[in-house]
């Protein structure tokens, strides 16, 4: 029935999407920390980074995707909570699919994140970015950003399933965000320790950060690789948290 | 299979990391009737519902709910039931109406009739006034009532209640009583568990009794007070001392203790002689052995109390040897 798949996706969108209007938290990590993180990048940090080019110009994309693992991985605590209550005991007894709750969470943090990233965005042109950018470029930079916060959404729903407690669940945005501080998000990788670089060529945040940025600002795009992480870890997650949910409700 | 069931299982066998939780329990539960499953925690009250709710799978035995096999045709089964649990199932920033709403959506309905659907269980759970209100600000009763609202908007043909008057102040049990006789009337088959037994006396026309696992005794509440003892030895001390020395002497037995009035409630049971003048005065003799303590002394119908701890008194004597 895959109307009623579809019908019950959009319910839970809907129900996701209110849940999160309604907890100040969750708007606030959603609108006020990207803000906030796009001011600390380019006016605390700035004046001390020099890279041969403004720095704004360079670190809004990076900012971007920070925004992107931040706003995304508050499904980890949405997904959490859910679990801990009594709310997928009815959900499933109503014979609402596992992954079409999960889906609800994600499809809202993609809502919520592409509001975020517009502000994100009309506050970094106010400091000073300026992308030069066909329609196309940005339609393109704003669909792998959204891909991205997919994939990151769907391994945070299944972190949250794996643990017990919503604030368990909140320790995920830390880890997440070590990706992107250790990529080429704030600085470009070969000014990082050698050790690091390796890590730092091959791990996603810096293809992500680097098609963003390539496609806004010019520069190398390598779109392909962006696009394999995010499916992999896409494909991934949606696998692992089909299993998690099973697992964690047939008791 | 019988088409005049709505619930039907036989060997359900359940463990929890090598703990049998359900030790074959056996149910035959008519269509249109109120059934009530009675156990102290920890019988697997919760587990029996879980596995007919198809939201656990038995690890051995069958059911069929509603005419289905739990495990073959649980999207049959689901469409058919609906389950409120211990904790409300229930989005505490939604309002009322947007809970309700939301699982009418889910429960197959239009926008439109998920909308009517809402604002007639609204009406009739007496929630008119909170119903643009947030859940999180809804007292205990409110909640639970809403709670059972929400699981009546796919119209279910069972409904399993697991202890829906836990928690509960008189008033809103009282309530939540009537709410649950209001079901009844409807002709729905409604399955639940309580702990209480004046609970299941007044709502359940069956009653069976779960007890490690198992089920130990069933019928309707006056063949189970039949089964076990018709009739109790009140016994009114003179004193607080008194009582406290009478209970000593009743050790187990007492099925009924009210400190305020300072009376103790014995079964009387066992013999052909139940009743007889010769066993009053033996149990008489038997609790109050210096002829001081027991000022007077009642003999009565036994209540369904009587029945559950005399049913599941090995449970309590394990118990107090522990202490």
């Amino acid at each position: 029935m895959s109307n009623a798949l579809v019908s019950n996706s959009l319910t839970m969108t809907g129900r996701s999407l209110r849940l999160s209007a309604r907890s100040p938290e969750a708007l606030l990590t959603a609108l006020l920390l990207p803000v906030m993180l796009m001011v600390v990048f380019v006016y605390l940090f700035g004046g001390a980074v020099s890279i041969g080019t403004r720095y704004v110009n360079y670190v809004a994309p990076g900012v971007l995707l920070l925004c992107a693992v931040t706003g995304a991985s508050t499904t980890a605590v949405t997904v959490c909570q859910d679990m801990t209550g009594g709310i997928i005991d009815r959900f499933r007894s109503l014979d609402v699919r596992g992954t079409t709750v999960l889906a609800g969470h994600v499809v809202a943090s993609l809502l919520r994140n592409f509001a975020s990233t517009v502000l994100v965005v009309a506050v970094a042109v106010g400091i000073g970015f300026r992308p030069h950018a066909s329609a196309g470029d940005f339609a393109a930079a704003l669909g792998v950003l959204l891909f991205f916060v997919a994939a990151v959404s769907w391994l945070a729903a299944a972190f949250g399933l794996l643990v017990r407690a919503p604030e368990a669940a909140n320790s995920v945005m830390m880890f997440l965000m070590f990706f992107t501080y250790a990529s080429s998000a704030f600085v470009p990788v070969r000014t990082l320790p050698w050790w690091l670089r390796g890590f730092a060529e091959n791990q996603p945040a810096t293809p992500v950060t680097e098609t963003i940025r390539g496609l806004l600002v010019g520069g190398a795009t390598p779109l392909g690789s962006a696009l394999a992480w995010c499916a992999g870890i896409m494909v991934v997650s949606v696998a692992l948290s089909a299993i998690l949910f099973r697992r964690r409700t047939a008791a | 299979m019988n088409d005049d069931l709505a619930i039907e299982a036989s060997g359900l066998a359940k463990s929890y990391r090598d703990v049998p939780v359900l030790a074959g329990v056996d149910l035959d539960i008519p269509r249109g009737s109120v059934f009530a499953l009675l156990g102290p925690n920890g019988a697997g009250k919760t587990t029996t519902v879980r596995i007919l709710a198809t939201l656990t799978e038995a690890d051995a035995g069958q059911a069929r709910v509603a005419g289905f096999d739990v495990r073959r045709d649980r999207s049959q089964v689901r469409r058919r039931i609906s389950l409120t649990g211990q904790f409300a199932a229930l989005d505490e920033a939604q309002t009322g109406e947007e809970n309700l709403r939301m699982m009418g959506r889910l429960a197959r309905l239009g926008r439109a009739e998920a909308r009517q659907r809402a604002a007639e269980l609204i009406g009739r759970f007496d929630l008119t006034a909170a119903a643009r209100r947030r859940v999180g600000t809804y007292s205990g009763g409110m909640r639970r009532r809403l709670d059972i609202a929400a699981s009546l908007v796919g119209r279910p043909s069972v409904i399993f209640l697991d202890e829906p008057s836990t928690g509960l102040d008189p008033h809103s049990r009282l309530t939540m009583w009537r709410v649950i006789e209001g079901l009844a009337a409807e002709g729905v088959t409604v399955f639940l568990t309580t702990q209480y037994l004046e609970e299941a006396e007044r709502l359940a026309e069956t009653i069976a009794v779960l007890d490690g696992g198992r089920v130990i005794a069933q019928g309707t509440a006056a063949e189970l007070k039949q089964r076990v003892a018709s009739q109790r030895l009140d016994l009114t001390c003179s004193s607080p001392a008194a009582f406290a020395e009478v209970s000593r002497y009743v050790a187990g037995q007492a099925s009924h203790r009210d400190e305020a009035s300072l009376t103790l409630g014995v079964p009387i049971s066992g013999s052909a002689a139940e009743g007889s003048a010769a066993q009053i005065r033996a149990l008489l003799d038997a609790a109050d052995p210096g002829r001081t303590l027991v000022a007077s002394f009642a003999v009565r119908g036994a209540s369904l109390d009587d029945v559950f701890l005399t049913l599941t008194q090995h449970d309590h004597a394990k118990e107090t040897a522990h202490v």
